[in-house]
This record gives C-alpha cells, structure tokens and sequence, in this order.
C-alpha cells in the first residue's frame, strides 16, 4: 500500500530547544493516525512541518509521494487542515469564506460544493453570516468545511473537536468517518481527546519531548499496558510508566 | 508555465482579491476610509494654494498647481504602499497566515494578489481626490499629459517597494513593527522633495533625497508644469532607482518570508 505520510528522522530545533527530535513514521494511504502527546510533545510542530508552514532542521518528509522540501505545492493542493487555533477572517461570511478557499484550491463547480457542504455539516443557515460571529461549535464546523472544500486525500486535523459540547463533538467524528468510509481519505489526527483517539484511529503514535515513545492500534497499547482506556495508557507515558 | 498553470495561478490570485474585495463590497467605512486621508489633504492645500496665489498676487502659484499635483502623486505612492501592507496586515489580524499558507497559493501569487488590491485601492483613493482638485480648484492633473502615467508609475512601483520592505519587517518583528506601515511612507516626505526642490535641501541630505526616485519624479514633475519640458534623465533615474530597490525589498521579502518558515511564525505571528 502507498504510503500518504513517510517522515524520516525528522527533527526541529528553535535555538536551544528541541522541539521535535528525529521522529520517523509512516501512515498508510486511507488510514487514520492519531497524533498524542501531552502540552509541548512536539505534535503541532510535526503537524506545521507536514503543511510546509515550518522548515525542518533537518529530516525528511513525503506527503502524497511529493517531498515537501521541493515539491510542496503539488502535495498541498491535496491535501487540507483545520484547527481551532487558526482562525478564518472574521468578518467575512460563512459562504465568502469557503468561495475564497475553493479558489485557492482550484475546487471546480464551487457553488455547488458550497452547496453540498452546507447540507451535509448543517451550514445553511450560517452560509450568510459573519464568521466571527458563530458560536464555537458552528466555526468547527465551517472550518471543517474549508478543510473539505478540495476534498483532500489527506487531512490533517489539530484538536478538530476541542472546545466543543459533547454534542457537537460527536457529530464532527461522525462527519469524519463517515468523509474516510467514502473517499478513501487519509486523516492524521493531534487530539487530546482519547475517546475520539480510540474511536476514530487505526494506529496512534505517541509523542513525548519530540519523541515517538511508543505506537500501535488503540487495542494494541490497551493491552500493552493492560489498561481498560486510552486516557490510562496516556497518563502511563507521560508520568514515564513503563508498558507491562 | 502551462495555460491550465497560469488558470489555476489567475484563480488563486483573484481567491486572495476577493478575500479583501468582499470586505470592501459591503463596507461603507472601509470605502470612506480610503478617500478620506486623500481628499483631507487635497482641500488643506488647495485652500493654501489659494491664500498664496491671492496674498503674492501671483496666480501662477495656483495656476501651476505645484502644491496640489505634489499632493496628488505623493499619494498615488502614500495609497499605494498601505494597499499592499494593509492588504498583507489583514491576514495577520484574522490570524488566517495559517491557512493561507497551507494552500497551493505561492508566495508570489500572494504578491500579485497584494499589487492588485493596492492597484484598486489607490484608483479608490486617488480619482475622487483628483475630480475635487478639477471641481475645486480647476486643477486638471491630467494636463500635464501623458508623461503623467510615467510619473504614477514611479510612485506606484515605489509605495510597492517601501511596502515590501515594511511586511518583511512585520515578518521578521511581528506586530510591533506594524506601526511602520503607517508611518515609514510619511518619513521619506521631506526627502522626496514632493512640495520644493532638492537643492532647498541642506547639502549633506541631497544625496538621500537623490537615491529615492520620488526626488526624481518631483523634480520632473515641476519641470512640466514650469516650463512644459519632460525631464527624461529624471524619469530615467527614477526607474532605474525603483529597479535597484525593488530587487532588494523582493529579495529582502522572499528572505524573511523564509526565516519565518523556519521560526514558525507564520502560525504565530498574529498572537
């Protein structure tokens, strides 16, 4: 199988501090990662790296078979990312917001994949309304919108359901679920939502200090670490228990 | 480059238009906003111009609209500097780098993208300001004829460079160097020679005031409404300058843009 991510000994110093320290995966095309690691680990860094937003200090990396050193734009125009911690305009509406980002993505018949997004994430309403001026719950839906405007063979997603009522939550994981069953998507995932982890990933690699500390399925370091969930397992890494 | 590649460039260039367009469409301060500055300062000197044409006797003062042409170029330079930082600026206080810069868009296209809303808005800015000049003051800028288009040219491709060179320093400082896309356009006033000539200088600022090519256009400027010659050695100076600088602020912009890659800041910048 292809792979759609293939990192090699990725690392990224600012100054002194090493932020992420030789990191090498691979996520197989269509599945779904999940990126964990507490306050620091070094996930948004990775993730920044993968969308060309960051240089590396030194390592490798494939995304879509492009290497993002030199070929970057190629595998940018296939790929999408949503995070709440970044933001679109404001005071632009919903559907002005989503026209700008299908132009950039070259989306052809835009209006009708507003129109098909609108439906299937419940935007009708907010179509014509400030971005700004939603609510928590209806900005992670639009920007899960924008992140599917092109619909990209790889998504990567920062947090997508942080700051979002249970609700909200579960809708949002239903929605990218049910994008990966149809489209043959690839999704990497940084969360800290360890229900959403086991729920949603097939193979979830662990970060701490820029490191990898340990990977696998869900099922797989639940039983490692003879723990009923992914929160204990979490909580074992960090405080440095060791798997049994 | 292909014609579907240039298509797909075209299209992500206009995307980052009409990001700024849309705001712009339905927002009437915004509009006001960019005559305002203009038309201010188009009736404090056309008022002045007026008290001296009527106090020396000399309506030639008037008549030669030195003042009011002075006013109207420099800022078709002053607008044309602040579209493209103020286009640039926008992205920041939206914190929307992020997703900008995860899209195909090239960091040119973004620029071509900047160059055309500055393009808008100074035609915004500048012809209300330059129909009041006519309607007030029978001040008709365009009878200085064609070599006018030369002129805006210049002070165009000069507002473009001081504000490339601004956005790198914004990319390399953050916000606090925001301040400078106000006011670093207003420093270079009193070398720019826009209301008297470079020789009224005090000798040791000459040679600064020559290194910048709004210098040369005022100089030719006057020499036009004067004595109705065009100045060529001026204007040539003026762009061969405005290539020397313009290849700076582009490298300087393309170099920050990049260390900005390396230190992350293109997620980080607004905060």
């Amino acid at each position: 199988m292809n792979d759609a991510i293939d990192v090699e000994g990725l690392r990224k110093c600012y100054g002194k501090v090493l932020a992420v320290d030789g990191v090498s995966f691979r996520v197989p095309a269509g599945a779904t990662v999940g990126l964990l690691g507490g306050n620091g680990a070094g996930k948004t860094t990775t993730i920044a790296m993968l969308l060309g937003l960051l240089i590396p200090t030194s390592g490798r990396i494939r995304v879509l078979g492009h290497d993002m050193a030199t070929d970057r734009f190629a595998a940018l125009a296939r790929m999408n990312f949503s995070s709440p911690y970044v933001a679109l305009p404001g005071k632009l509406r919903v559907a002005e917001n989503l026209r700008v980002y299908g132009h950039l993505y070259g989306v052809r018949g835009l209006e009708a994949r507003i129109a098909e997004l609108a439906a299937q994430l419940d935007l009708g309403p907010l179509l014509d309304r400030p971005a700004g001026s939603l609510s928590a719950g209806q900005k992670t839906r639009v920007a899960l919108a924008k992140a599917l405007i092109n619909r990209p063979d790889l998504l990567l997603l920062d947090e997508p359901t942080a700051s979002l009522d249970p609700d909200t939550g579960d809708l949002v994981r239903t929605w990218l679920e049910r994008y990966r069953a149809e489209s043959g998507a690839t999704i990497l995932l940084a969360s800290h939502n360890m229900a959403e982890v086991e729920r949603l990933c097939g193979h979830v690699l662990m970060l701490k200090a820029g490191r990898i500390v340990d990977q696998g399925a869900p099922a797989e370091l639940l039983a490692r670490y003879g723990r009923d969930d992914m929160e204990a397992v979490f909580l074992d890494i960090a405080r440095d228990r060791r798997a049994a | 480059m292909s014609a579907a590649a240039a298509a797909a460039s075209g299209r992500r260039v206009w995307g980052m238009m009409y990001r700024h367009l849309a705001l712009y469409r339905r927002s009437w301060p915004r509009l006001l906003e960019l005559m305002y500055w203009p038309v201010l300062q188009m009736l404090i000197w056309g008022f002045t111009s007026q008290f001296l044409a009527q106090r020396t006797g000399n309506p030639v003062a008037l008549a030669g609209g030195v003042l009011l042409a002075g006013v109207l170029l420099w800022e078709v330079a002053l607008r044309g500097q602040m579209g493209v930082a103020v286009t640039f600026l926008e992205e920041l206080w939206s914190r929307n780098l992020g997703h900008v810069f995860v899209s195909p868009i090239r960091p040119w296209e973004m620029v071509c993208a900047m160059l055309g809303m500055s393009l808008a808005r100074t035609v915004i800015s500048i012809l209300p300001t330059i129909l009041l000049a006519w309607a007030l003051y029978a001040f008709n800028l365009f009878s200085l004829g064609p070599v006018l288009v030369l002129f805006m040219l210049n002070l165009l491709l000069m507002g473009w460079w001081v504000a490339f060179g601004v956005t790198a320093l914004v990319l390399r400082h953050g916000m606090g160097a925001e301040a400078l896309a106000w006011t670093l356009m207003f420093a270079l006033t009193p070398f720019s020679a826009v209301f008297y000539p470079v020789s009224v200088l005090p000798a040791v600022l000459r040679p600064i005031a020559l290194a910048l090519p709004s210098a040369h256009v005022f100089e030719g400027m006057r020499a036009a409404l004067a004595h109705g010659v065009i100045r060529w050695d001026h204007l040539a100076a003026a762009f061969a300058l405005n290539a020397v600088w313009m290849a700076a602020a582009v490298a300087t912009f393309a170099w920050q843009f990049r260390v900005a890659r390396v230190r992350g800041a293109l997620l980080s910048i607004g905060e």
